[in-house]
């Protein structure tokens, strides 16, 4: 037995097969060249010089029994901070196929000491919950087949858009025009919304990418695809361009970026998408938004107004404001003026049992033009562990809840309901959205949907990367370093946006096709829906099928 | 598959005449059941006067009878005529049908001096009365109808069946509008209630095909609050009250019910002169945009008839005729049946953008386009 002092043993010390990934590394393989240590993002790898004892056999007492060799390898890091995040970029680098992260499928001890400092878990990404989720679950049964021809989804119009602000009921309409009054503005924009990823929180080059993508969509497909800004403005050049009309403007509790927005009105060529303000957020609720120093680069201090490379937490409430019934008075009415009522203004809270009660607010409030529900499978750029995977509400009954208490009023036209939330979290974006859209949402917004599909963000729900909020993305996608987001060509992402959504299109009609619509969007068409699971079923007012 | 005919003629004609046409559209068709809805009213027997609302139904005990009497009673309504219809009871397939109910009552006193709107909503809820009265009793009153000038017969079987088993060969009632359909519904359990044409306030239609999108205009139309706005036993009975909506409570043209429940595209709406107002309107009746493959037939108070098609034209409607007599049915075979001396190169099918309608005065057939501009002075 060795003495315990000759063991590095700490309360905190780890070895590789305690951490979330392992790094398999094949030493025969192995050029030594050294890549896949200077392209990881967090530093677990490190060419190490080792000796190994070389036992031989001596008889003469003049000699020594062992030597030494030394040789070089690649070995991983146990620190807490450096350990491996799964994300692969060794193994892109490897010119030799020689490196790859494995999952740790055995319970990793890592989560237990990851408490440093007296620091929770902060990442970004997703909540980590792998395996189908109850969108994926929900299958369109209700196909036509019965003294209908079937629509073809090849060659038949169809109208898949939706409606994005205050819808009046008929009546009001009939009157208002005839009474020459203000009609409250709407926008016809495609159903799946590249949800609000913040100017700051994603890097210059994946902005422009979707942005250039979107632009595309609109221009040249027809797909009037709109995305969001989430908070810390927008950049100067995107105010002044005629693209602004494909932007949802996100203002949120830090109000950061704002300043930039308001002066720039009066140079504006359109008019944006609309405003959203943001109360909360699926993935934290109850918790500001956050952008880590690492990510305050020079030009986004410039645009949010701030010193560079500090932390910026927004509050997790507007300060201004007394209730979200006040809040519903000032800004949403605030926001309206500011462009001449001519740009619908909507609320985004996090899924949460109290959505009903925001919901009836805004269908008191006329400027309201719409509600955004963000379910618990939401992603973010940076939040607290414990806020991503077990605060919140699933989107889907949230959601459903709304839209039938919507229907009792009769109101389900006149306040667009979004919803948002995992939609797409295993690749099934196109089923998960018209599922909400038949559950009664007028459209759903997907962030971490498009940041793998649009530029092959390597995030999964195993916990692989997750580190959107140091700065550190290894594709360039949230980082504000240059030598990072360089990796990032906006132009391939571009690609990949319409390469997106031109198969959501078709898949939206895959599926609208054989439920005999064409016409509209089935917003609230839940006699289509079935799912294997009698509790589900009975508490989203489906059929239970088997 | 539902087939659905149609006359319209300035001279009162015995409604067997249509039962004849479906006959001759026989092909293709179940013929498990068949509706009537007449309009323009003659008894052989009594000298009608169309103020007089009708109460079409059919009672299927005597306890229902007189329940229904004791409603009617304690509304104020006085009966001036009980239809009795010839029925030979062995050719009707039902076997707990009463009586057939077709009575003209005399408007109660007290609802003299009362506005239009006013009484035509009273007949409305005391339709409803009679009957949640039958579904109360275990469907043992069915009320279809409470109108002037409008009777409404449903029952199951063979249509000419139907129609000769209840006496219409005889001539004793004769109408100018008749619209007939020759299903029940077969697809799910049988309810009367379920078979076209559907009725409310005066507004009457039917309707081939399978409406996909029933479930969130049912949804809506139910959110409005309106009391008539209910039974949807089948997904065809929300092109009726769409229609009323429109008419009545939207107080909307008629031309305008095309443009509501199947509105026209954005480029389309680009170049219509009043497209921002047409825009708007499809706006905010969204849900009540149609979806499948339909032929809407329907008929006003003042016994205008109309047809549509849905937005994709994948159910085909002829409309033809002569002055003073057309006919409306789901296939060429049906308008030879009941007008067969006509010019058949005038016949008309009309295309995704039409509305057929056949004025009152019945001389001719006006063809609106959805691209036409509209008469309403919101789009001015």
């Amino acid at each position: 037995m060795v003495t315990v002092q000759s063991i590095a043993s700490t309360p905190s010390s780890l070895t590789p097969n305690d951490l979330p990934w392992i790094v398999e590394h094949n030493e025969e393989r192995c050029t030594l060249c050294g890549r896949c240590a200077a392209v990881c993002p967090v530093g677990t790898l490190r060419l190490a010089y080792m000796r190994k004892r070389m036992p031989k056999l001596v008889l003469a007492s003049s000699e020594r029994g062992s030597s030494y060799k030394t040789f070089v390898g690649i070995r991983q890091s146990t620190e807490i901070g450096k350990r491996c995040i799964g994300c692969g970029t060794c193994t892109m680098v490897c010119p030799n196929e020689a490196i790859h992260p494995v999952h740790n499928d055995q319970r990793d001890r890592f989560r237990f000491l990851d408490t440093q400092k007296g620091e929770p878990n902060k990442r970004g990404g997703r909540r980590n919950a792998p395996g189908p989720n109850l969108l994926d679950r929900i299958i369109f049964d209700r196909i036509s087949m019965l003294t209908d021809p079937a629509l073809d989804a090849g060659r038949h119009e169809f109208s898949c858009n939706t409606l994005l602000g205050r819808v009046l009921p008929p009546e009001e309409y009939v009157r208002r025009r005839l009474a020459g009054e203000w009609i409250p503005p709407v926008r016809e924009i495609f159903p799946f919304v590249i949800g609000s990823m913040s100017f700051g929180a994603l890097s210059p080059n994946m902005w422009l990418g979707l942005l250039q993508g979107v632009a595309y969509c609109n221009e040249v497909l027809g797909i009037p695809v709109v995305m969001a800004t989430g908070e810390g403005g927008c950049p100067p050049w995107v105010l002044r361009s005629p693209f602004l009309k494909y932007i949802l403007l996100q203002i949120a509790s830090g109000y950061f970026g704002w300043d930039e927005i308001i002066r720039a009105i009066p140079e504006m060529q359109c008019d944006p998408a609309a405003i959203e303000i943001k109360y909360g957020q699926g993935a934290k609720p109850g918790d500001g938004g956050l952008l880590m120093w690492f990510k305050v680069s020079k030009i986004i201090a410039r645009l949010r107004g701030v010193p560079e490379g500090v932390d910026l937490p927004s509050p997790p409430v507007h300060q201004t404001l007394y209730s979200i019934e006040e809040s519903v008075m000032k800004m949403i009415q605030t926001m309206s003026m500011a462009w001449n009522f001519r740009v619908p203004v909507y609320p985004k809270i996090s899924g949460s049992t109290s959505a009903k009660a925001v919901l009836n607010n805004l269908v008191r409030n006329p400027y309201a033009g719409a509600l955004l529900v963000d379910g618990i499978d939401g992603g973010t750029g940076a939040a607290y562990n414990i806020s991503m995977d077990a605060t919140g509400h699933p989107i889907a009954s949230n959601v459903r809840e709304c839209y039938l208490d919507l229907c009792a009023q009769g109101k389900q036209n006149e306040i667009p309901i979004f919803a948002a939330g995992g939609v797409g979290k295993n690749g099934n974006v196109t089923q998960n959205g018209m599922a909400l859209i038949m559950l009664g949402a007028s459209g759903v917004h997907m962030g971490k949907y498009i940041m793998q599909a649009a530029a092959g963000c390597l995030g999964t729900e195993a916990n692989r990367c997750n580190v959107c909020n140091i700065g550190l993305c290894p594709k360039g996608i949230t980082s504000q370093n240059p030598k990072l987001y360089r990796r990032l060509d906006p132009d391939l992402v571009a690609q990949r946006v319409v390469d997106t959504f031109m198969a959501i299109r078709t898949e939206v009609k895959k599926i609208m096709a054989p439920l005999g619509r064409s016409q509209s969007l089935p917003i609230g068409m839940s006699d289509a829906l079935g799912i294997d699971d009698k509790d589900v079923a009975e508490r989203l007012n489906i059929r239970y099928v088997c | 598959m539902c087939r659905l005919a149609l006359k319209t003629a300035s001279e009162p004609f015995s409604p067997f005449t249509v039962l004849t046409a479906m006959e001759a559209m026989q092909e293709g068709y179940d013929g498990s059941g068949l509706g009537l809805l007449l309009r323009g009213l003659e008894f052989a027997d009594y000298k009608y006067d169309a103020k007089d609302p009708i109460l079409s139904g059919i009672a299927h005990s005597e306890a229902a009878l007189a329940r229904l009497d004791h409603i009617m009673d304690k509304t104020g309504f006085t009966l001036k005529y009980d239809h009795e219809f010839d029925v030979k009871k062995e050719m009707v397939e039902a076997t707990d049908r009463f009586k057939y109910i077709l009575r003209v009552y005399k408007m109660p006193a007290a609802w003299k001096g009362l506005a239009t709107g006013e009484i035509e909503q009273k007949l409305m809820l005391t339709r409803l009365s009679l009957r949640k009265d039958g579904e109360a009793h275990g469907d043992d009153l069915t009320a279809f109808s409470l109108w002037p000038d409008v009777a409404t017969i449903k029952e199951v079987g063979w249509p000419l069946g139907v129609g000769e088993a209840l006496g219409l060969d005889s001539g004793r009632i004769k109408a100018r509008v008749c619209m007939a359909q020759g299903r029940q519904n077969t697809n799910y359990g049988i309810n009367l209630y379920a078979c076209h044409p559907f009725f409310i306030q005066g507004v009457a239609t039917m309707t081939n095909g399978e409406n996909t999108a029933f479930v969130p205009i049912k949804d809506w139309l139910s959110g409005r609050g309106f009391p008539g706005y209910i039974g949807y036993q089948s997904d065809s009975e929300v092109f009726t009250h769409i229609l009323h909506y429109v008419t009545k409570q939207l107080k909307l043209p008629l031309e305008t019910y095309k443009h509501v429940i199947t509105p026209l595209k954005n480029e389309e709406l680009a170049n219509h002169p009043q497209g921002a107002f047409l825009r708007g309107l499809r706006d905010a009746c969204r849900r009540l945009i149609i979806d499948g493959p339909n032929a809407v037939i329907g008929t006003l108070p003042d016994e205008t008839c109309l047809l549509v098609m849905d937005a994709k034209k994948m159910r085909p409607a002829t409309v033809g005729g002569k002055p003073g007599e057309w006919a409306i049915a789901s296939e060429m075979c049906g308008v030879d049946a009941m007008i067969p001396d006509r010019d058949r190169s005038l016949d008309f099918q009309p295309m995704r953008e039409h509305t057929v309608i056949i004025p009152p005065a019945r001389q001719e057939l006006q063809i609106w386009s959805q691209f036409n501009q509209l008469p309403v002075p919101q789009a001015a």
